[in-house]
């Protein structure tokens, strides 16, 4: 009992989380070693690599895993299992997407990024590293230790590994957050929103782990489970208040992280502030991630428990899911940001992710999984579209991205191709026919209808029908109206004397680069500033391009021949996930 | 002395590391409720431990410090951030986003 029993570890098991990982770190160590120059490119290709290598390594553990059905590491800690492969590989594409859209540096020669988030913005020394062309490439690394969590995220019935990978995931993202090149102030709420709101949920989470561990002397869920069936095998096992209210502090946690209601509130503001590719990466692959451990949390639990406990766990499915797409669509209907309305609808989404668990069962596994490719590459897709249409001051100088919905009229004639792309995401968000949301949104209602949820499958249809509204209106709005400038022309010049001009200096229009007191009033300015100034749709570096091309032709893909996709996750589905 | 009070004494203090997360205005204060909450879980996770007679409890106690002192860097690097651009450490001034 005294000697060190080193533990016999199956590494093959862990390399689709190890590659990120270690990539991550090597990153950190290119950030001291590679100079300055060849940073990017170097930080770009390792990410891009290392992303690829988990896909491959999925790949080769496929077989093994989907024969046996699982595959355990260090006594049963990270567990995978065909349902973890699954997301872990839609995680891996989704991410590579993100990175493609985070390193495009666009026409403008400037990414999204501050060149150095330490400094306060409209300061001297924030124009001396934007002039001396600094660039911010910790982005890559951060953005690999946050995939690692993701990865590890759903790989496991442990809860302790459960919180390390909350936490592993969440801590980069609050940085990433903070980060971004223009309306800095506002990016700088959004972290630290996310960071205390966060912060908070994964300490009710916390406790609520030490309250199972309490009562079960385990932190494994299969062991909650077993313990609570025989209440004599430990101390604390006739409590099993322990054991309810623990699970309802982790659902805590989990339903934050996908942002469903009632703990959605940091969404909007968190997907509108941050630097638009963190939001796109955020907003594919941490839903992935997080409903992907959701699903193993809850199936395990509802495989386990006693009918009447099992019910209790359906009727709060039912209030989450309900609550959830009521939130997202009906304030999804009066955003006149296009940002915050794609926010809204990625919590409608995490409704019907909800919907679709509601049977804990193998038809509901396959729906969730193919839900968040659908939903992954339509949201990516259209946040990449959105870092492309931009703000111009009087003197042609392309400032941040136009995001009022007003500026959105008239995309078609400015740009047919971007305006086609962004309305096939869309069509697939509303679930239109012939798209891959259709399909998506059908597996996961006929799932609930299976599981004998037929109200919540009406619900869902309804709250579609009404988020049909808001997405056809953002289209009709592209397409038929016309273009805001010519009648804005002179308003533009105006406040290019005024508030723009104050903020050419800065490259902030208005919203963050002043250190007034009355910010009240700097933010009407800005907001008349941002009704004024012309827009421009500016053309990709190359990978934004590739990145919105690979969705849309995705989506369409997904929605016209689904067989092999389906076939793979009917596998992946097939066992207990 | 009874484990259990251990435990009475836990719960109070997540109880007063909640209260001041939601009511405090201070930033720092609201950041210094959620490192009681997390060390009142520690707590928890350490009676428990010795209830069980079993060291799972223990080991969780060093992963929650370590998370904990990871997350101190990245909040108080945002925290310094946002008070050095605003000259203010009030949630209630961090009000920019809104519908």
């Amino acid at each position: 009992m005294n000697e060190f029993v080193a533990p016999e570890i199956d590494w093959a098991v862990l390399s689709p989380i190890l590659v990120v990982l270690a990539a991550g770190v090597v990153g950190v160590l290119v950030e001291a070693f590679v100079p300055a120059r060849a940073r990017r490119l170097t930080q770009l290709v390792l990410t891009l690599g290392a992303l690829a290598g988990t896909l491959v390594a999925v790949a080769l553990l496929w077989d093994r895993v989907s024969t046996d059905g699982f595959a355990f590491v260090v006594d049963g800690t990270v567990v995978l299992t065909p349902f973890t492969l699954g997301i872990q590989a839609v995680v891996a594409v989704l991410a590579i997407l993100g990175v493609l859209v985070v390193a495009d540096r666009t026409s403008t020669g400037q990414d999204a990024f501050a060149p150095t988030a330490a400094a306060v913005p409209g300061t001297a020394y924030e124009d001396a590293a934007r002039e001396a062309g600094l660039q911010q490439t910790e982005i890559y690394p951060l953005m690999l230790f946050a995939t690692g969590g993701m990865l590890l995220f759903p790989a496991t019935d442990n809860l302790i590994v459960l919180f390390i990978a909350l936490e592993v995931l969440s801590l980069p993202l609050y940085v990433l957050c903070a980060t971004a090149r223009r309306r800095r102030l506002l990016s700088q709420e959004a972290a630290f929103k996310y960071f205390l709101l966060g912060a908070f949920a994964s300490a009710l989470m916390l406790f609520g782990i030490a309250l199972v561990y309490g009562f079960a002397g385990s932190v494994s869920l299969e062991t909650a489970v077993y313990v609570l069936a025989h209440p004599d095998s430990q101390v604390l096992a006739m409590m099993p208040g322990l054991v309810i209210a623990g699970v309802l502090l982790v659902s805590v946690g989990l339903l934050f992280k996908i942002g469903a209601a009632p703990f959605h509130t940091w969404t909007p503001d968190v997907y509108q502030g941050a630097p638009t590719p963190i939001t796109a990466f955020m907003a594919a692959c941490v839903k992935a991630a997080a409903i992907g451990a959701m699903v193993r949390v809850l199936f395990t639990l509802a495989a386990g428990l006693d009918e009447p406990l099992r019910q209790d766990l359906e009727t709060g499915l039912w209030v989450a899911a309900i609550l959830t797409m009521l939130v997202g669509t009906v304030a999804g209907a009066v955003q006149t940001d296009v940002k915050r309305m794609l926010a809204y609808s990625s919590i409608a989404h995490a409704g019907f992710l909800l919907v679709a668990m509601v049977g804990f069962d193998q038809v509901g596994a396959r729906a969730v999984l193919f839900y968040v490719l659908a939903y992954g590459l339509a949201t990516l897709g259209a946040f990449a579209v959105v870092t492309l249409v931009r703000e111009q001051d009087a003197d042609g100088v392309v400032l941040g991205e136009a995001t009022h919905l007003s500026q959105w009229a008239g995309l078609a004639r400015r740009s047919p191709l971007l305006a086609t792309a962004f309305s096939l995401f869309l069509l697939s968000m509303a679930g239109i026919p012939l798209t891959a949301g259709f399909l998506a949104k059908f597996s996961a209602f006929s799932a609930a209808v299976e599981a004998g949820a037929w109200p919540l499958a009406v619900i869902g249809v309804l709250a579609s029908i009404v988020a049909v509204f808001f997405y056809v209106r953002l289209i009709v709005l592209m397409v038929l109206t016309p273009p805001v400038e010519d009648t804005a022309d002179d308003g533009a010049s105006g406040a290019g004397g005024a508030t723009a001009g104050s903020g050419a200096g800065t490259s902030d229009a208005g919203t963050g680069a002043e250190d007034t007191p009355e910010r009240a009033g700097t933010l009407t300015a800005a907001r008349a500033a941002t009704e004024r100034a012309a827009v421009v749709v500016i053309s990709s570096q190359g990978p934004t391009a590739v990145a919105v091309t690979v969705c849309a032709v995705g989506v369409v893909l997904l929605g016209l021949v689904p067989g092999p996709v389906l076939d793979w996750m009917t596998q992946a589905a097939a066992f207990r996930p | 002395m009874e484990l259990t009070n251990y435990l009475y004494l836990a719960v109070v203090l997540f109880a007063l590391g909640a209260t001041t997360v939601l009511l405090r205005r201070n930033t720092i204060v609201v950041f210094m409720g959620i490192e009681l909450m997390l060390n009142a879980t520690n707590l928890a996770l350490v009676t428990f431990a010795r209830m069980h007679g079993d060291i799972t409890g223990q080991v969780l106690a060093f992963f929650v410090m370590v998370v904990a002192a990871a997350e101190v860097v990245v909040g108080l690097a945002i925290i310094v951030t946002i008070f050095r651009a605003r000259r203010s450490a009030s949630v209630d001034d961090v009000n920019l986003l809104k519908s």
